[in-house]
């Protein structure tokens, strides 16, 4: 999924441009990372292309669920010393809000990582962190 | 509500979810509590550009359309109904250069709540992945009329 090389380039300077050009799911919903010390925190900046309800008008449910998906899979493998695949096993999502049309933001933390797999959980907001509009967990098989 | 109906109806929510638009999401069969929705393959969608496999979120797209639209289905009169929770266990990255299906059905619906299970596969059956989900009633007054007739027809 991931060049080596573009790997190592994002950890040590925490751009992300070309690790998100890379993988065309995140140019389709437009995702982008930013790191701040050691925490990263994911955006996603508003696109009428990712709405869904059209009557609020609300971010697909489904773009929420991938954007959630796609942070915690990339928080893992930057966490991570050797590179190691993360494979996606099962993803637990609750809504909490509808996600309106403007900026997201995602956050997430290793709840445990054991030998082969991680459990990962997601918070996602809008105007506020105090105001959550989905939480998720994950749990992901690292394969060497 | 005839089979038919049904899935027109499907088809027209479906076209006013821009995502699932953009997606190419396309109910093809449909039947009492029962929705089957297609996601064409395409390339911008990949999210393993070494298998060109496509990501999760593109299949968690489909399945939240297809369990959302189920719903259709299931009830009287329209009602549109948020997405309470998700929950997907993925089998099988879904082969690169093939459509995956989704058949959703709906199993329980009570005055508040309508639980969903839907299953997303390839051609000869493989299963890519499962979903279960929850669905919150909030009443068809909830969605303004001319949004009703624009997926009944009017009809309603």
């Amino acid at each position: 999924m991931i060049d080596p090389a573009v790997l190592e380039h994002t950890q040590k300077t925490g751009d992300f441009t070309q690790l998100l050009e890379d993988i065309p799911y995140a140019r389709w919903i437009g995702l982008c990372c930013d790191r701040f010390g050691d925490d990263l925190i994911f955006r996603l900046p508003a696109k009428e292309e990712n709405l869904g309800n059209p009557i609020l008008p609300a971010i697909h449910g489904g773009v929420i669920g991938g954007f959630m998906e796609l942070a915690a899979e990339i928080y893992l493998i930057l966490g991570q010393e050797t590179l190691r695949m993360p494979k996606i096993v099962d993803f637990s999502l609750d809504y909490l809000r509808a996600g309106l049309n403007r900026e997201t933001y995602a956050e997430c933390h290793l709840t445990r990582q054991g030998n082969r797999v991680a459990n990962v959980g997601v918070v996602a907001w809008q105007k506020s962190r105090s105001k959550p509009i989905a939480t998720a967990r994950a749990h992901f098989l690292l394969e060497g | 509500m005839n089979n038919q109906i049904r899935l027109e109806q499907a088809n027209r929510f479906i076209e006013t979810l821009t995502q699932a638009k953009e997606l190419g999401l396309t109910a093809i069969d449909a039947g009492e509590g029962s929705l089957l929705v297609r996601l064409p393959y395409s390339e911008k969608i990949i999210g393993n550009p070494e298998t060109g496999a496509i990501h999760g979120g593109a299949i968690t797209t489909l399945m939240d359309t297809t369990s959302g639209s189920v719903i259709i289905c299931a009830l009287d009169e329209f009602e549109l109904c948020p997405t309470l929770d998700l929950r997907v266990d993925y089998m099988h990255p879904a082969e690169p250069g093939k459509p995956v299906y989704a058949r959703a059905e709906t199993y329980k619906i009570t005055s508040n709540i309508i639980f969903t299970r839907c299953e997303a596969y390839q051609e000869q059956g493989n299963t890519i992945a499962n979903c279960v989900g929850t669905f919150m009633r909030i009443g068809k007054e909830a969605s303004p009329k001319s949004y009703r007739d624009l997926i009944t027809g009017g009809n309603q």
